[in-house]
């Protein structure tokens, strides 16, 4: 594979990284009972605590602690038993405490690894460095007022997993790829719910652009990317522009910058001198926080089916691509149903590959065109095995089951229903077939006389004459061969 | 390490704090007093001994994740010097 972008001069290697903001889904704060629900009033869902009034002390969410271990080990990540809460220092108008507690010099979760799956069928493994808990800040308005920011507490103190990746990405796509899968692997856990939209799940990208071969080059962070499309235009668009400045001669400054999602551009962020001095040290209001063996085996017994498991298990029992197993593992909803589609008729074990391609492309471009969730497809798991069941029976015929579908999707009647009420059965009986062969024929002599002076092409207009007299139910593959025999003995 | 006019002002501006040249002066004087007495416990063999982030033995005490459904806007803004339709209002902050 050719991961290289072309400048003007040279090629130049990406260096990506990725920090990964997941909010956990939690019922309350990280350290305090305010409620995390998104999109209440203002200020509604501020404690003391989160409002940083002298005298508040924080007390730790058991809860949140143990999706971080229960994330980690979804991470196949070293789960520390020790770990240590510091203060990040810095003033902002959204960060009442004036300081963030997070972890630094001991996370909870050190190193550990997540696969990412490609087209051709290679993979490759992206490795993490490390996550952490911290407390998120609260949300700063600026476009309400002409002459005034907006503060908003109720996110201030929710429980964020930082994961931390080493640079081994080197293109926008894999960055994409690379998130889906961390997006994947936490809704399978459940430890966090996924949505981007309401910044559930954000990322800082860290990126530079070297010769390849040569040493890492100087990287920019772009701050607070919440949609895979931004983070790939945001790399895009960065890569771009460090090129254009080390073809021209110059050099880059390390700089954290900001994506406009309106213009596609980065920029660097103001006040850089102070930025990143943010003086960590152990919050002396919290003790360090230890986990046994046994509370980390605990949550470890717990943990349900990941998607690489149950990819292997499809790839290994339907013989299934790496690919499409990894399209239908990447959402919990997606392999839930194929499960439920699959095991809805013994049959059906024997077409996985059919049962895949009716899930990932037909029903999903229906739901696509409605704006629809599988989660609520008009058509159930069982109907679309009845359906698919037809197809192989050789009831009904690829093509007329796409319309079938489409009625099925509108009416939630059920494939034998329609098939029925519309009398749809494939005509397979070869005496029938031939016989609407031998009108076309009698009634396109010229054609006939044109198709065997060589013009070939003319077998696709005598196929679609026969399907237009049978209503498209003729078996393709019988009308086809039908065909071509009887045309072959004219000669 | 010696406190030195940059490094208060460094201080300074990272606590929003202002200092004027005479209160300077004071603070440079006093945080060099304090280092020296501290700077004491370099004379203690340290080596492949952890940092040591707090005294009490005790462990950390943990909270069940309920929350408590009061609405907390109109206590949590009444310290508020500012305050517009239910929000914190600050200085335009523009990055």
């Amino acid at each position: 594979m050719n991961d290289l972008i072309k400048g003007k001069k040279y090629d130049w290697e990406m260096v990506i990284g990725l920090e990964i903001h997941a909010q956990v889904k939690s019922n309350s704060k990280l350290f305090s009972s305010s409620s995390t629900k998104f999109g209440s009033s203002p200020n509604s869902q501020v404690s003391l605590v989160d409002a940083a009034m002298p005298g508040m002390l924080p007390v730790i969410n058991k809860y949140c602690v143990e999706q971080a271990v229960k994330t980690g080990v979804g991470l196949n990540a070293k789960i520390n038993n020790y770990s240590v809460f510091d203060r990040k220092n810095y003033f902002y108008a959204d960060l009442p405490q004036g300081y963030q507690i997070s972890q630094y010099k001991y996370p909870i979760v050190g190193e550990g690894k997540v696969t990412i799956d490609f087209k051709d069928g290679t993979s490759k493994d992206i490795r993490i460095v490390r996550l952490h808990l911290e407390q998120d800040a609260g949300k700063s308005l600026h476009d309400q007022n002409p002459s005034k920011t907006y503060v908003d507490l109720n996110r201030s103190g929710v429980a964020l997993m930082e994961i931390v990746s080493e640079p081994d990405i080197r293109t926008p796509d894999e960055a994409g790829m690379y998130i889906s899968k961390i997006r994947s692997i936490l809704m399978y856990l459940d430890t966090c719910d996924g949505n981007m939209q309401e910044g559930s799940l954000r990322a800082d990208v860290n990126i530079s652009v070297r010769k390849p071969g040569d040493e890492y080059g100087t990287r920019c962070e772009i701050k607070n990317l919440n949609s895979i499309k931004f983070i790939k235009q945001a790399i895009n668009y960065e890569a771009k522009r460090q090129i254009e400045i080390l073809e021209s001669g110059g050099s880059i400054e390390q700089n954290t910058m900001l994506f406009n999602t309106s213009t596609g551009k980065t920029r660097p962020m103001r006040n850089k001198e102070e930025a990143h001095d943010y003086r960590y040290f152990p919050d002396p209001d919290l003790l360090p926080l230890e986990i046994s063996k046994e509370e980390i085996g605990k949550i470890k017994s717990s943990i349900p089916e990941l998607p690489d498991e149950l990819k292997n298990k499809f790839i290994e029992t339907y013989k299934l691509s790496n690919y499409d197993a990894s399209v239908l593992t990447a959402e919990k909803q997606t392999s839930d149903y194929f499960n439920e589609t699959i095991n809805s008729d013994p049959e059906l074990k024997n077409h996985a590959k059919i049962v895949v391609n009716w899930i990932t492309s037909e029903l999903f471009s229906l739901l696509n065109k409605n704006n629809q969730d599988l989660n609520n497809s008009p058509v159930s798991p069982e109907n679309l095995g009845q359906l698919i069941k037809l197809i192989s029976t050789n009831e009904i015929s690829g093509k007329i089951a796409k319309d079938v579908l489409e009625d099925m999707f509108s009416s939630g009647k059920t494939a034998r229903q329609i098939v029925d009420e519309k009398g749809l059965q494939q005509v397979t009986d070869q005496g029938e077939i031939a016989k609407v062969i031998d009108e076309v024929i009698a009634e396109n002599p010229k054609m006939v006389e044109q198709y065997l002076a060589g013009k070939d092409k003319l077998l696709g207009f005598f196929v679609g004459q026969a399907m237009k007299l049978t209503k498209g139910k003729a078996n393709p593959k019988m009308l086809n061969d039908i065909l071509k025999q009887k045309l072959n003995k004219k000669n | 390490m010696k406190i030195d006019k940059n490094t208060i002002n460094k201080i300074a501006r990272l606590s929003r704090i202002k200092l004027d040249d005479k209160e300077s002066e004071d603070y440079i004087k006093d945080l060099n007093s304090i280092l020296d007495w501290v700077e004491q416990l370099n004379e203690v063999n340290t080596e492949n001994v952890e940092p040591l982030s707090n005294i009490s033995s005790s462990i950390l005490p943990k909270r069940e994740d309920i929350s408590n459904d009061t609405n907390s806007s109109e206590e949590i803004l009444e310290n508020a010097p500012d305050k517009l339709e239910g929000f914190f209002a600050v200085p335009k902050v523009v990055e």
